[in-house]
């Protein structure tokens, strides 16, 4: 491992402790993942800030009390609280303090408080190119793919190590060759059209794609050209869950793939497969198949909403009146933007800082628990024990408003 | 039976360690699959599910899925139900994170070395291994 004399500066203390103790946590985990160096980074974003137990918070305090302060503009994401809503999250208290004081552990090595997995809806997001450090599987996958960001593959303690040193090992995805596509995903044209411009039909071909190309980087052919943000959103989330998928192109929609050769690189692919709508309909299936019980709740905004989706929603409440608790969950900042007096008579649950998956908000889930999220699906079952039923978010929304699960099953037909 | 090999791989965490293995026939996430509180496989869809890693050389073909088994790691060898070493088929910098911020914080080393294939399935059938930086011996 080559380094330059401002790292090795900094690993012998220059810029205090905490920085040298994360330069060399940094150095060998780089040298574990096959780097030869280190590279520069623009903006780091830490997941550590969920708690999972005691050695993740002695780790953040260790730091902190070392004196640490992140070199880069520095995002967190979702904890184990709601600060903007409390008393939401139903925690024992002895983990609801532990979760509080990572949080200001992170906070107080200055570190931006926004507690989001969707930082790529904060003002300002990354470029095309720029080399940053993010942790949270749907925003690293959102960060390569949609923005053209590279980051690895980051997580617990590594996130905060490239935070206080503002590098990150110089492999992967931070590299040309390590963002070739080495797989191709037809869409067949069996698949209704009006099934890809919902959330719940990506966010099932999300979880196709996770099962399908192993740690392969996808190019997906066949996406429509304006599938949105919100859209490439629940793909990637969906397949970061079911799979190890960190990156995908989507041929005329994502930015390093404007042709199927740009996205390969010129190499071939070694898996070639085509997604049918019996494939979504299966994946749909298994993410949460239909129910005749009772409807306990409606969950949306895994990740976390847009404005965008926040605004649908509640226009869409307003005209057609839940009778079961539907919860979003939402940034505190994008929530800054939004007109309150609205979102009070709405009758919408709001949830920030963290999410409906990790901790327990929804209040004594009797029967199932409707979900547009693949993500929510895939995790809450095993998370909470809470019965996902996977559907559109049209599909949630009316769901809500009769009381019992309603779906449109013609959207999952073959054409 | 010919006289014990010393098998040579790289070394992901160094340090010495020597104990009974528990050989995993599958890639096993730590998290949501190890419970740090007792050191039991707690994943229902693993074929070794319900088997202790306490204490163990963890003979693991490769670790799998979230960057949250880091923390995992790290809480078990805190907790002191973690393996006393881990011996892999390919490099896997989430579980070699784990020990090295358990090393930072506590002192505890719980080295990782990973092996060849060959090498691999050879300490895959042994009783007990010592590992010392990258060099694993049978016993």
């Amino acid at each position: 491992m080559e380094l330059t004399a401002d790292e090795r500066a900094m690993r012998d203390g220059r810029d205090g402790e905490a920085a040298a103790t994360a330069m060399r946590i940094l150095v060998e985990t780089a040298e574990v993942m096959g780097a030869s160096r280190l590279l520069a980074i623009s903006r780091a974003h830490i997941d550590g800030c969920l708690y999972h137990g005691e050695a993740g918070l002695a780790f953040a305090e260790l730091l902190r009390i070392q004196g640490g302060r992140v070199a880069v503009p520095t995002t967190l994401n979702v904890a184990s609280l709601d600060l903007v809503h409390p008393g939401r999250v139903r925690l024992d208290a002895e983990t609801a303090a532990a979760g509080r004081r990572l949080m200001d552990a992170y906070v107080a090595m200055g570190c931006r408080p926004t507690f989001t997995c969707a930082p790529y809806q904060l003002p300002d997001p990354p470029v095309l190119g720029e080399q940053i450090a993010w942790a949270e599987s749907n925003a690293i996958v959102f960060a390569n793919a949609v923005l053209g960001a590279r980051t690895e593959r980051y997580g617990d303690f590594i996130d905060v190590c490239c935070a206080l040193t503002g590098r990150a090992p110089a492999v992967g995805l931070h590299t040309d060759e390590g963002r070739r596509a080495r797989a191709v995903v037809r869409i067949d044209a069996d698949v209704r059209p009006g099934l890809l411009e919902e959330s719940a039909g990506l966010a099932a071909l999300g979880t196709v794609l996770g099962h399908a190309v192993g740690t392969r980087i996808p190019a997906i052919v066949g996406l429509p050209p304006e599938t949105d943000a919100d859209g490439l959103k629940a793909l990637g989330a969906a397949a970061a869950s079911s799979g190890a998928i960190a990156m995908f192109h989507a041929v005329g929609v994502t930015p390093e793939a404007p042709t199927l050769e740009a996205a390969l690189g010129g190499g071939r692919p070694d898996l070639e497969l085509v997604v049918r709508a019996a494939d979504l309909r299966a994946a749909r299936d298994e993410l949460g198949a239909a129910f005749d019980g009772t409807l306990g709740a409606v969950s949306l905004g895994t990740p976390h909403a847009s404005a965008t989706e926040l605004d649908r929603i509640l226009a869409t409440v307003e005209r057609d009146r839940p009778v079961v608790p539907v919860y979003v969950n939402v940034a505190r900042d994008v929530l800054a933007s939004t007109d309150p007096e609205r979102l009070d008579a709405s009758g919408i649950i709001v949830v920030s800082d963290t999410c409906t998956y990790l901790v327990p908000v929804i209040a004594d889930a009797e029967g199932c628990v409707m979900t547009d999220s693949g993500k929510w699906a895939w995790y809450a079952p095993g998370n909470l024990g809470l019965r996902p039923v996977f559907a559109t978010t049209r599909e949630c929304l009316r769901s809500a408003a009769l009381g019992r699960v309603w779906r449109d099953d013609a959207l999952w037909d073959p054409r | 039976m010919g006289p014990p090999v010393t098998l040579v791989g790289r070394s992901l965490v160094a340090g010495t360690a020597e104990g009974r293995t528990v050989v995993l026939e599958e890639p096993l996430s730590f998290w949501g699959g190890v419970d740090p509180r007792t050191g039991l496989v707690i994943d229902g869809h693993h074929p070794q599910h319900g088997v202790s890693l306490a204490g163990s050389v963890l003979v693991l073909p490769a670790g799998r899925g979230s960057s949250s088994s880091s923390s995992v790691l790290a809480e078990s060898i805190r907790a002191g139900t973690a393996p006393v070493a881990i011996v892999l088929s390919e490099p896997d910098p989430i579980l070699a994170l784990g020990a090295i911020v358990a090393r930072e914080l506590y002192g505890s080393v719980v080295p990782i070395v990973a092996l060849d294939p060959a090498a691999f399935a050879v300490a895959a059938g042994a009783r007990a291994l010592r590992i010392d930086g990258g060099a694993v011996e049978p016993r």
